[in-house]
């Protein structure tokens, strides 16, 4: 390579190379990218929540009692898998969720989980929730109802706190 | 497929010889896509850990230290930011231009899959690594990135609690998750490199510098690229909202688009395909290999050019085994070995004077042996008549690929010796050699152009004999695309042989052997 050919190639070849990383820069920005619509809001419902598992407890014969150790001499003894948990979501009086969630885990003894999103029109909402977390009982066990005006691109969280007395709404 | 390579091939080709003409075929970046790639690597690794010194884990304070980093420090640890993001989009780009250019010029079929195989599981380490830095500035777009990635991996059964239930308030996150990000995003780079590593396991002194010219024009554009249009946030995360309008790197993050768009499930089992669809591409179809090059150790004496020259590091030096007085004979892998008969080219036995009854070397093709190699030449002698005759040896890769008379297509044309110019000039066989090689600037076996250049310099055993007459050899290296250009230099080199006078050392092959007794043997030349 002769000294005018490297000239060349420096002035040549530095243009090309800082037009590519240039580009490249750009792209790295650039364009935008609409994840959600202008005018919507995202709600998302999402909890992590056992059945109940008393229905399946039963008291312990004083026969079966003698089998086991001193200290594993309980009164009762219950199934370790929990039940499905039924929740249900109306946004407006319209159900937009409504799943039976199983339990987790390979034989069922983790909580039942969920997390959902809902992408809605910015605005006023009414929400209520439901959720039946006892196989024994009819109907649901919880519920809970909000209001809410939406702003664009808000993200409205339900959660379900049992600790707190059920469905909360932020 | 074959067809589209052919045309992808064709397309490269014409690009490079365009880049040729601002780059020069030395520097040309097309054929430098590795080597680029462990250089953006090393600026990476550096800027990264250079931003670690002031970069902070948590919630608030990664945004913070990243802000104050870009902006009350802008002059060195921004530079770094924008040079670590940047030369991220630079490499993400050579790596992709890399796979499609590879797979276009066909080096991944056949012994050659170690290579491509190896390399699938870069292209995920390199977007998982962009992936995780994007996260830890914690902005907006990191926002955008840790719920779209967490949502698309609660959809694998692995995991207990959703992963997604982090970002719901700001409340459910804490700062340990940054420490486990920080964590994921060096460890993922250094698993990254262990891979870039082994990637060029399989081949002889892998490229991992690109030529200085070339390194030092990328540096300086990323330098400048970095003052004109600094790295920057896109404000600072807020779970309270969720992310509507982001500034997305199409380069690191072009997927997320998609993973919005379809159901997780589709990503997944797309990903997977994809992975195995790159995986098995190495044997699509699976190539017909020609058979690894054989030793003979009665002509081998442990002279190791062939270990030297070999570009697939298939050859290796051994302790003797046959008794002779040689401390060592070379071993081939067949594993590694190619075929492509640059050994048979470097072995000083590869000579087709020899006189010995069956033509044997050192080390030699099965498929191709050195004694057919003559045969073939001679043959092809016989299509050229008239003055300036010119024997063309050919690589099937580039602009004289097809077969045609008085042209001998080789694998490589490293593959002929030295000698074999020299008998075909001093044989009256043709009067003149044409090497047709392929493309100058990336030799489809690695080194065939470089150590042709260098045996015809006499730089590199085996010399090409002083008493070879340099004017009646012409050497080109021109790809697929350039045939045209390659009948033309060889017309205007035919034209060039005809107004010479005759070579007058001439001893043709029917008299030699005719004086050999016992043809087909030669003379020592």
């Amino acid at each position: 390579m002769t000294r005018s050919e490297q000239l060349r190639y420096i002035i040549a070849g530095g243009i090309v190379t800082l037009a590519v990383t240039y580009g490249a820069a750009w792209l790295s920005t650039n364009p935008s990218w609409q994840s959600l619509e202008p005018d919507m809001a995202l709600v998302r419902i999402s909890f992590s929540h056992g059945g109940d598992r008393s229905a399946s407890c039963r008291d312990l014969t004083e026969e079966e009692r003698a089998t086991l150790p001193r200290n594993m001499q309980r009164k009762q003894i219950c199934d370790r898998s929990y039940p499905p948990v039924t929740v249900e979501l109306d946004i407006d009086g319209e159900t937009v969720l409504a799943r039976e969630l199983p339990p987790s885990g390979f034989s069922g003894t983790g909580p039942s989980r969920i997390y959902e999103r809902i992408v809605v029109p910015a605005g006023a909402h009414d929400f209520t929730a439901r959720l039946r977390d006892k196989p024994s009982t009819e109907g649901f066990d919880y519920e809970g109802q909000a209001q809410a005006v939406l702003a664009p691109g808000q993200s409205y969280v339900i959660e379900f706190k049992p600790e707190q007395g059920g469905f909360v709404f932020q | 497929m074959m067809a589209m390579q052919r045309i992808l091939n064709r397309g490269f080709d014409r690009v490079e010889r365009l880049l040729d003409t601002a780059f020069g075929p030395a520097w040309n970046p097309l054929a430098h896509l590795g080597s680029l790639g462990w250089l953006l690597f090393w600026v990476i690794a550096v800027s990264g850990l250079y931003l670690f010194i002031f970069f902070d884990t948590g919630v608030h304070a990664a945004y913070d230290s990243v802000e104050w980093l870009s902006n009350d420090h802008w002059y060195h640890a921004g530079v770094a930011r924008s040079l670590h993001r940047y030369a991220s989009d630079l490499m993400v780009l050579a790596m992709l231009i890399h796979i499609v250019r590879e797979w276009a010029f066909d080096r991944l079929r056949g012994r050659r899959w170690f290579s491509w195989v190896t390399g699938v599981p870069i292209l995920w380490f390199v977007y998982i690594s962009g992936i995780t830095g994007y996260w830890l500035v914690w902005d907006t777009l990191a926002q955008y990135v840790a719920i779209v990635s967490t949502e698309l991996l609660d959809a694998l059964p692995f995991f207990g609690e959703p992963i997604a239930r982090n970002f719901l308030t700001p409340e459910t996150l804490n700062s340990r998750f940054f420490t486990l990000m920080v964590f994921l995003h060096i460890a993922i780079p250094l698993l990254l490199l262990l891979m870039m590593w082994i990637h060029i396991q399989r081949i002889t002194d892998g490229e991992t510098k690109p030529p200085r010219g070339l390194g030092y024009l990328t540096m300086v554009a990323l330098v400048v690229v970095s003052l004109v249009i600094p790295a920057a946030s896109q404000g600072p995360a807020n779970l309270d909202a969720v992310p509507q309008s982001v500034g997305i790197d199409w380069l690191i993050l072009s997927l997320y688009p998609v993973i919005e768009s379809v159901p997780p499930g589709a990503i997944w089992t797309g990903s997977l395909l994809i992975t195995i669809f790159l995986t098995g591409l190495p044997w699509m179809p699976p190539r017909r290999e020609e058979p690894a090059a054989v030793v003979t150790l009665d002509h081998c004496n442990g002279c190791a050019r062939c270990v030297t020259d070999c570009p697939y590091a298939a050859i290796t030096l051994v302790a003797r085994t046959d008794g002779a007085a040689f401390s060592h004979e070379v071993e081939v892998n067949p594993a590694r070995c190619v075929a492509c008969g640059i050994c048979m080219g470097s072995c000083p036995s590869s000579t087709p004077f020899r006189r010995s009854e069956e033509l044997l070397t050192g080390i030699d093709l099965p498929g191709r042996p050195l004694s057919q190699l003559r045969e073939e030449v001679i043959e092809a002698s016989k299509a050229l008549s008239g003055d300036g005759r010119v024997l063309t040896l050919s690589c099937e890769h580039g602009s004289a690929h097809t077969p045609e008379a008085g042209r001998v297509v080789l694998p490589c044309v490293a593959m002929a010796p030295p000698s074999l110019i020299d008998y075909i000039i001093s044989r009256g066989l043709a009067d003149g050699v044409a090497i047709a090689g392929c493309s100058g600037r990336d030799c489809f076996n690695r080194y065939g152009r470089d150590w042709t250049e260098q045996r015809f310099a006499r730089e590199r055993d085996p010399y090409l004999r002083e008493r070879v007459p340099r004017d009646r050899l012409l050497v080109l290296w021109h790809g697929m695309s350039e045939g045209t250009k390659t009948a033309r230099e060889i017309e205007a080199f035919s034209t060039a042989l005809a107004a010479m006078p005759k070579y007058d050392k001439v001893r043709p092959v029917s008299e030699v052997r005719a004086s050999a007794k016992g043809a087909p043997g030669e003379d020592d030349g």
